[in-house]
């Protein structure tokens, strides 16, 4: 997530960055990238490791070498430049990477260096306010008591704490690059860089200026200035962490290409965050896309609509001869596919059948033909071995059930072989092994040339930075295919209670019986 | 109302009297198909044996037997009733029973059939 804490950075240039709209993809980045910063920047707890991130097209491979720079601020591209640039597929893929190659450097090394230089300022602010009055008027200074120096521990432990606390929340690797700011965190930015900055306006007025003796005084303005840090971090906790665990709304989330649905209940976010977050259930929850089961029903529409595209364009103020021809032959055709309609359902029927049957069929010889083979080997072999050992056996049969169920194109001979080793190793039985082709898994279970990640496009006639209301409806688009996403508010909740007496629940058993005497 | 003197019977050890008793007030009364008031929870007679010493006696199916040798049998439970029945050392029992008009009876063992 964007991680928007600037102290100095952000406040001064987000007007200016958003100012400039259509600057072009780099120097916008840029301007949003000098709001992250260290010490306060979000970074939102890692899904990933970083190469498979980067949602709406930032970040991921740079976000390995910066790491360590306690960088966590995603800056994505602009929403509308992405948009355009998705005109030529092709060379998109490529020369993205290019591109974010250049473009992330830039942005990622200004936002690291402003969250450092941030955060040593905010950090090294109460030093100074204690170690100054040393450095310039020393001999005027009154000695420091007992009750001074214990706030010298005070001030040091409540610094460590707060670096703990800064370090847990917010230098974590990033999880997304988004569109636009976060807005709470450049709020809370903002709310820091003031609040520094009246602490050492106030400070070089009065103690500076005055060179003021009572040091402990000094020393109790500094650890007020260390609370009241730490007390903006709770702020932090409670506005990025806290607020969106409630949920509030629920998100329905379909697929474009083949209907799949989930649903997802989510707190109040803004539309960029819940898009991060569907999206990283979309790894794990869609079973993943393939584009060769479309392909039948695809030929099946364009038969469909062959027929019946017979419309009248000219409009009904034509004169009426042409039109009395033209409506007797569009009526004609229109019977004519209506009659085709009426046998394609059931082409459809009988092929869908037959299809079934075929993978039934195919299944069945496959799960003989594995656990068949799994009793085999004797000697010793080490797992890879063992694989290949078996493999050739089976391999046929596996290879005609994927192509029957279309999925040939997302395992490899390779990835086969590795499965197999795996299961071997870890004493999995035959139908373990199967499980992972028999049904078709979410794309975290294949491999990461699967995952689209970097090219995502969010679509929202809505402002992204403003928050879910009930009806927001997004998409989020990929290259092949969009998620329609709508959110519909959880209602209120109305509970009533009911008051059961527990005497009442003693009853009586009544038989009927009869005795012969 | 009726009063019956029934002499048991000895069969091997028992004394047995040739008739069935149901209801009781540890029963439903409302699966009784011989009373007329459905709450009534007293000692029915529900079978009589076909040539025992309750028939030969005068007892007849649908009889409510009010007492038993004195002892009341209008609020008692089943098994009480029985145990009054069945007292080993006593040969004769004397019963009131009330009886509703033949027709009735009759009528009742038709439909239960």
């Amino acid at each position: 997530m964007d991680t928007e804490s600037a102290y100095s950075g952000y406040s001064y240039y987000s007007g200016r960055s958003r100012g400039s709209h259509r600057h072009g993809e780099r120097s916008r980045d840029r301007h949003k990238s000098r709001s992250k910063e260290s010490s306060r920047s979000e970074k939102s707890v890692t899904i990933n490791a970083p190469p498979a991130e980067p949602l709406l097209g930032d970040q991921s491979v740079r976000g390995e070498e910066v790491q360590d720079d306690n960088w966590g601020e995603t800056t994505t591209a602009v929403t509308g430049t992405s948009e355009h640039s998705l005109s030529q597929e092709d060379i998109v893929r490529i020369s993205k990477d290019l591109d974010d190659s250049v473009g992330l450097d830039c942005k990622r090394y200004l936002n690291v260096a402003l969250s450092v230089i941030l955060g040593l300022v905010v950090f090294l602010t109460p030093l100074a306010f204690l170690i100054l009055p040393h450095l310039l008027w020393p001999d005027r200074l009154r000695a420091c008591g007992t009750a001074c120096e214990g706030l010298f521990i005070s001030v040091a432990f409540k610094l460590l704490i707060l670096l703990l606390a800064v370090w847990a929340l917010f230098f974590r690797p990033p999880r997304a690059g988004l569109p636009r700011i976060f807005v709470f965190r450049a709020l809370l930015a903002t709310l820091v860089l003031l609040f520094v900055l009246s602490y050492w306006l106030f400070y070089g007025v009065r103690i500076l200026d005055s060179q003021d003796e009572d040091y402990q005084g000094i020393v109790q303005y500094a650890v007020s200035l260390v609370d009241a840090l730490l007390f903006i971090h709770y702020l932090a906790i409670v506005l990025l962490e806290l607020r969106q665990l409630q949920p509030f709304f629920s998100l329905c989330v379909t697929r474009s290409t083949d209907g799949a649905t989930q649903h997802y209940n989510l707190g109040q976010l803004s539309i960029q965050r819940a898009a991060v977050v569907i999206l990283e259930n979309y790894y794990k929850d869609f079973p993943v896309h393939n584009p060769a089961l479309l392909t039948a029903s695809k030929s099946r529409a364009a038969k469909h609509l062959a027929g019946l595209k017979v419309y009248n364009v000219d409009g009904p103020g034509e004169n009426n001869a042409a039109a009395g021809i033209a409506q007797s032959q569009s009526r004609a055709m229109i019977a004519a596919a209506a009659r085709r309609r009426d046998s394609s359902h059931n082409e459809l029927y009988y092929e869908e059948a037959e299809h079934e049957r075929r993978v039934r069929k195919r299944r069945a010889r496959l799960v003989v033909a594995v656990e068949e083979q799994k009793k085999a080997p004797g000697d010793v072999m080490d797992p890879r071995e063992a694989a290949q050992a078996i493999f050739p056996s089976m391999a046929r049969a596996l290879q005609k059930y994927l192509r029957t169920t279309r999925q040939q194109h997302l395992h490899s001979m390779e990835s086969i072989q590795q499965h197999l080793a795996f299961s071997i190793t870890n004493n999995m039985t035959p139908k373990a092994f199967l499980e992972s082709y028999l049904t078709t898994g979410p794309t975290l279970q294949y491999g990461k040339d699967r995952w689209l990640a970097r090219q995502w496009t969010l679509i929202s006639e809505a402002s992204v930075t403003s928050g879910l209301k009930d009806g927001t409806v997004f998409l989020l688009k990929c290259i092949d295919f969009s998620l329609v996403v709508t959110t519909k508010k959880i209602p209120y909740i109305q509970l009533a209670e009911e008051f059961i007496d527990p005497k009442s629940h003693k009853f009586m058993l009544r038989l009927q019986s009869e005795t012969s005497v | 109302q009726q009063r019956i003197e029934i002499h048991k019977l000895r069969d091997g050890d028992n004394l047995i009297l040739g008739f069935s008793i149901g209801g009781g007030i540890d029963q439903d009364p409302s699966q009784n198909p011989f009373s007329e008031d459905k709450t009534d929870k007293g000692i029915y007679v529900t079978r009589v044996s076909k040539g025992g010493p309750a028939e030969v006696a005068g007892l007849r199916m649908g009889d409510k037997i009010m007492q038993v040798n004195g002892w009341d049998m209008t609020m008692v439970t089943h098994d009480q009733a029985r145990k009054k029945l069945t007292k080993k050392n006593e040969d004769v029992v004397r019963l009131l029973v009330t009886r509703k008009s033949l027709e009735n009876a009759v009528r009742q063992s038709m439909m239960q059939h």
